[in-house]
């Protein structure tokens, strides 16, 4: 790894998301108000948009408040009221006994193992890139258009498909059989 | 490693802090018993992976890193729309959102 002579407000910046993220996801994993926990996970969404845009990703921070900060916990904030606000979650209780010691082994087995292939790998692979070179420090808008519609653009059409699919699912899920229906009416 | 841009904090610091993201998404979902908790856990796994294809994007300067951002987002707005339906339907039938109630399939 070479050492280089990184800038004041790269690291302002890297720290702020850092703080965002990391503090919003303890959040999420350790309140026991549902609320609060999709209160935290903004926080945390809000963190990897500040990433993005630090790392030249402009459009993608613009899509993450968008969809994942404005649709996907609104979605769960409506789930959250619709099945009822004060249901709260026994943290203290473990009915697993030594579940959250195993978890714990696990998953810092994993992180260390991510961070010792990380800090070992060397990146380049001297491979051609097969859409687009990305441009420092604009917005590279352009692009990202470019590689979605030209190199992906089979899936792209195949995730056109997979919405479709996804939204007649929920309505199926959600729906509520006939017969039940009209058995609460006649109550 | 790539020298990264001079104004840029380096690359391998967004990805040790991905890589702990990834564990508490991991940890949170290993640990609760809320199905909607388990959800949230699995949406920062999700941003975890995201934004490590977002620092190989601008460390090996290929577009082709946050074109798969995209497609991840879409999955996971399609994957949160499934899974709560899901919830809605297991709730009705159940007045509980625990995961630890839905054990008929237990061998």
């Amino acid at each position: 790894m070479i050492a280089t002579a990184y800038s004041v407000q790269g690291t302002v910046v890297f720290t702020t998301a850092a703080l965002l993220i990391l503090i919003g996801a303890l959040g999420v994993i350790s309140v026991r108000n549902p609320v609060h926990a999709a209160l935290s996970l903004i926080m945390t969404l809000f963190g990897v948009a500040v990433a993005f845009v630090a790392q030249s990703a402009d459009f993608l921070a613009a899509v993450q408040i968008i969809v994942y900060a404005g649709a996907i916990v609104v979605l769960f904030l409506f789930v959250i009221m619709f099945l009822g606000v004060d249901r709260r979650e026994h943290i203290q209780f473990e009915p697993l006994v030594g579940q959250r010691a195993f978890a714990g082994v696990g998953v810092a087995i994993t992180v260390a193992g991510l961070i010792t292939l990380m800090a070992r790998s060397h990146w380049v692979s001297g491979a051609v890139s097969v859409s687009s070179k990305l441009s420092n420090g604009s917005g590279n808008v352009k692009e990202l258009g470019t590689a979605v519609f030209t190199t992906y653009l089979f899936a792209f059409e195949a995730t056109s498909a997979l919405l479709v699919i996804a939204v007649v699912g929920a309505v199926l899920l959600a729906r509520r059989e006939r017969s039940a229906m009209s058995e609460e009416e006649a109550r | 490693m790539i020298a990264s841009s001079a104004t840029n904090a380096p690359a391998a610091w967004y990805l040790v802090l991905a890589a702990l993201l990834f564990g508490i998404g991991a940890f949170g979902l290993l640990t609760r018993r809320s199905a909607l908790i388990m959800f949230m856990c699995i949406e920062l796994m999700l941003n975890s992976v995201n934004l490590t294809f977002v620092t190989f994007a601008r460390t090996l300067s290929d577009i082709s890193g946050q074109a798969i951002v995209f497609f991840v987002m879409v999955v996971a707005a399609a994957e949160v729309t499934v899974g709560l339906g899901i919830v809605v339907s297991v709730f009705r039938r159940r007045s509980s959102t625990s995961v630890d109630e839905l054990s008929e399939m237990k061998g």
